[in-house]
C-alpha cells in the first residue's frame, strides 16, 4: 500500500510539475512568423519529440526552451525557471546538443571533454561516457579528424557531461548512415532508461515513431497534433497502403472504382493504393487478377506517423519541405 | 575561475597547433631583425642622431609588429572562423561566463605577443650590440597599452566580419599600410617629408613612437600625451570589443 501510494504521488508529482512548460510560444524573423503561439508541456521521464518539415519551427523552438534565442512573446519555464533571464543557471541542469557546431578543429576529443566539465559545477567521469559513446580509443584524436558519426557521439557525451536532468537532440540523426542512426537511437533509448528526460526534433517521421513517448507534430509555426505515436495513429483512422510494381502498363480506373480505396496514383515505377478495412487489400489482388494484370513486390503498409501528418496537413512530409 | 584557466590552457595548445599564427607572432619578428641585421648592420648612423644603429631603431620598433600581426591577422580570423564553424555557438550553449571565453583567449593571445617580442629582444641582444636605455617596466606598461589597442580592433574586426574570409581581408587592410609606414618596418627618419604626413595618419606610428621613446630613455614630457592617450584607448577599445562581441 506504501508503496502504490508513492509510486501513485511521484507520477502525480510529474504531471503536476512538467520540467519543461511553453506556453504561447511566438517568435518572428523579419516578416517571417517562425512559431506562431504554441503551448505545451514535457514531463520528467520521457522522450518527448518535436516532428515536422524543414522549416516548421522546430529548431526555433528548441532553441527558444535552451534559453540560446529569445522569444517574441510567450512564457517558458525549464525546470520552473526562465531559460533567457536565468540562462547560465538553467543551462547548468540541461545537456545540448545542437543541430549544426563543431569544435576547434584541433582540440583533442579528451581536451574537448576536460575543458566542458570544467564549465559545470558538477560533472559525470567523462571517461566513462566516453567508453559508452565508443569514443575511447580516439581520446587523443583531434576534432577535425573524426568522422560525422563520431563528432555527432562526442556531441553526445559533452550533452551528458553534466548529469543533466534534460537533454536537447535537435536533429540528432540528420546525415547518419542506417547503422549509425540505429546506434544513436539505442543511445538515446538509453539515456531516457537512466532516468532523464529527453527532447528532440527530427525530420524523420519513422525516427519519431519509434523513439518518442509523445510527438508534436509542427508545421508552418503551429503544432498540429500532439499525443503518443500509436495514439495518434489510432485516431487517424488511416487507410491501408497497398503498392505493388506492375508488369506492363495499368489504367488506375478499376482499382479507384473499388469501394474500398480511398486514393490510387502512380509513383513512379510503382501504384500506390490506399483504402479501408481489410477487405481492401483482398478486393485490391482480386480485380488484378480478373483484369488479367501481372504484377509484383506487393506491399502492404499500416498507417503511420508520415499519413498522421498527409491527413493533417494534407501534405507528404518530403514535400512539404 | 577553473574554467577560466582550463580556457587559457587549452586555447594556448590550440594556439601551438596552428603553424600560422605561431610563426608570424613568435618567429617572424626576431628573424626579420636578423635579415635586417645582416643587411644595415647595427653602426651608428647619422640618420639616427649619430648615436644609434639600424637595429637599435628597429627592435622597439618591430615589438609594434609583433602587436599587429596577432591583432589585425590573429585574432579577427581566429575568432571569425570560430564563430563561422559554430563553435562559438557551442560553447555559448554551456554555462561558461563569456567573458572567461574572452578573458582567456586575451590572455593567451597576449602571452604569445609577449613572448614573440621578448624573442625578438634577446635576438637582438644577442646577434648585435643592443642599446637599450630605458626602463623595463615602463616599457612593459606602454607595450601592454599598445596590445590591449590594437586587439580590441582586433576583435571589433572579427565582430564585423561575417567570414574568416573577410576578417582576413580586413586585417590586411589595416596590417600592411601600418607596418610600412608607422615606422615600424623602416625608420621614419629614413621617410620624405610626404610620406611622413601619410605615417602620421596610422595609429601605429604612435605606438612605434612611444616605444622607441621609452627604449631609448626619453624623458616623461616627451610621450607623456601618447601614453596616456593609448592607455584611454586600450581600456575605451576593450570595453567596446568586448560589449560587441558576437557568438554567432
Amino acid at each position: 500500500m506504501v508503496g502504490e501510494s508513492h509510486i501513485c504521488s511521484a507520477w502525480e508529482e510529474a504531471i503536476v510539475n512538467p520540467v519543461i512548460t511553453v506556453e504561447n510560444l511566438r517568435k518572428t524573423y523579419e516578416s517571417i512568423t517562425a512559431v506562431d503561439g504554441i503551448s505545451f508541456e514535457v514531463y520528467r521521464g520521457e522522450i518527448f519529440g518535436m516532428v515536422g518539415p524543414n522549416g516548421a519551427g522546430k529548431t526555433t523552438t528548441i532553441e527558444c526552451i535552451e534559453g540560446l534565442r529569445a522569444a517574441d512573446g510567450g512564457t517558458l519555464r525549464v525546470l520552473g525557471q526562465d531559460p533567457v533571464h536565468n540562462g547560465r543557471a538553467v543551462r547548468q541542469r540541461i545537456g545540448i546538443q545542437l543541430q549544426e557546431s563543431n569544435l576547434q578543429p584541433r582540440i583533442r576529443v579528451w581536451e574537448a571533454m576536460a575543458l566542458f566539465a570544467s564549465f559545470y559545477q558538477q560533472s559525470v567521469d567523462w571517461n566513462a561516457l566516453l567508453e559508452q559513446m565508443d569514443l575511447q580509443a580516439h581520446r587523443h584524436v583531434f576534432y577535425e579528424k573524426l568522422s560525422g558519426g563520431q563528432k555527432q557521439r562526442l556531441f553526445i557525451a559533452l550533452a551528458l557531461i553534466n548529469d543533466p536532468d534534460i537533454v536537447f537532440l535537435d536533429e540528432l540523426t540528420t546525415g547518419l548512415d542506417p547503422q549509425a542512426r540505429l546506434n544513436m537511437w539505442e543511445m538515446v533509448e538509453d539515456i531516457r532508461d537512466r532516468g532523464k528526460t529527453v527532447f528532440l526534433t527530427t525530420h524523420y517521421m519513422e525516427e519519431a515513431e519509434r523513439l518518442c513517448d509523445r510527438v508534436a507534430i509542427l508545421d508552418q509555426g503551429h503544432i498540429v497534433a500532439l499525443d503518443s505515436p500509436a495514439n495518434l495513429v489510432k485516431q487517424l483512422d488511416a487507410p491501408l497502403r497497398v503498392e505493388f510494381e506492375p508488369v506492363g502498363p495499368v489504367a488506375l480506373g478499376p482499382l479507384q472504382a473499388l469501394p474500398t480505396a480511398t486514393h490510387v496514383e502512380h509513383h513512379g515505377h510503382r501504384v500506390i493504393a490506399w483504402g479501408k478495412g481489410d477487405p481492401f487489400i483482398v478486393d485490391v489482388v482480386q480485380t488484378l487478377t480478373n483484369q488479367h494484370i501481372r504484377f509484383r513486390h506487393l506491399q502492404v503498409a499500416q498507417p503511420s506517423l508520415e499519413d498522421v501528418f498527409l491527413a493533417l496537413t494534407g501534405r507528404r512530409m518530403e514535400r512539404g519541405q | 575561475m577553473q574554467s577560466l584557466s582550463k580556457l587559457a590552457l587549452v586555447n594556448a595548445k590550440l594556439y601551438i597547433r596552428e603553424p600560422a599564427a605561431f610563426f608570424f607572432t613568435l618567429i617572424f619578428p626576431a628573424m626579420l631583425l636578423l635579415l635586417f641585421g645582416a643587411i644595415f648592420g647595427n653602426e651608428p648612423d647619422p640618420a639616427f642622431h649619430s648615436t644609434r644603429g639600424f637595429i637599435d631603431m628597429e627592435t622597439p620598433a618591430l615589438m609594434a609588429i609583433v602587436i599587429a600581426s596577432s591583432a589585425f591577422m590573429g585574432i579577427p580570423i581566429a575568432i571569425a572562423s570560430l564563430r563561422e564553424h559554430r563553435v562559438l555557438r557551442r560553447l555559448r550553449a554551456t554555462p561558461m561566463h563569456p567573458l572567461a571565453f574572452i578573458s582567456a583567449d586575451l590572455l593567451v593571445n597576449f602571452s604569445m605577443t609577449l613572448m614573440g617580442a621578448m624573442l625578438l629582444i634577446l635576438a637582438g641582444f644577442m646577434a648585435f650590440d643592443l642599446q637599450f636605455h630605458g626602463a623595463w617596466l615602463l616599457l612593459l606598461v606602454a607595450f601592454t597599452a599598445s596590445a590591449l589597442t590594437a586587439f580590441s580592433v582586433g576583435y571589433l574586426i572579427a565582430t564585423l566580419s561575417p567570414t574568416a574570409r573577410i576578417a582576413q581581408t580586413l586585417g590586411m587592410v589595416l596590417f600592411f599600410p601600418n607596418m610600412f609606414l608607422s615606422g615600424a618596418a623602416f625608420p621614419r627618419e629614413m621617410f620624405p617629408e610626404s610620406i611622413k604626413r601619410i605615417s602620421d595618419l596610422m595609429p601605429m606610428t604612435y605606438m612605434v613612437n612611444l616605444l622607441q621613446a621609452i627604449w631609448f630613455g626619453q624623458p616623461w614630457s616627451e610621450y607623456r600625451t601618447t601614453f596616456i592617450i593609448l592607455v584611454l584607448t586600450a581600456m575605451g577599445g576593450l570595453f567596446l570589443a568586448v560589449r560587441h562581441f558576437r557568438w554567432e
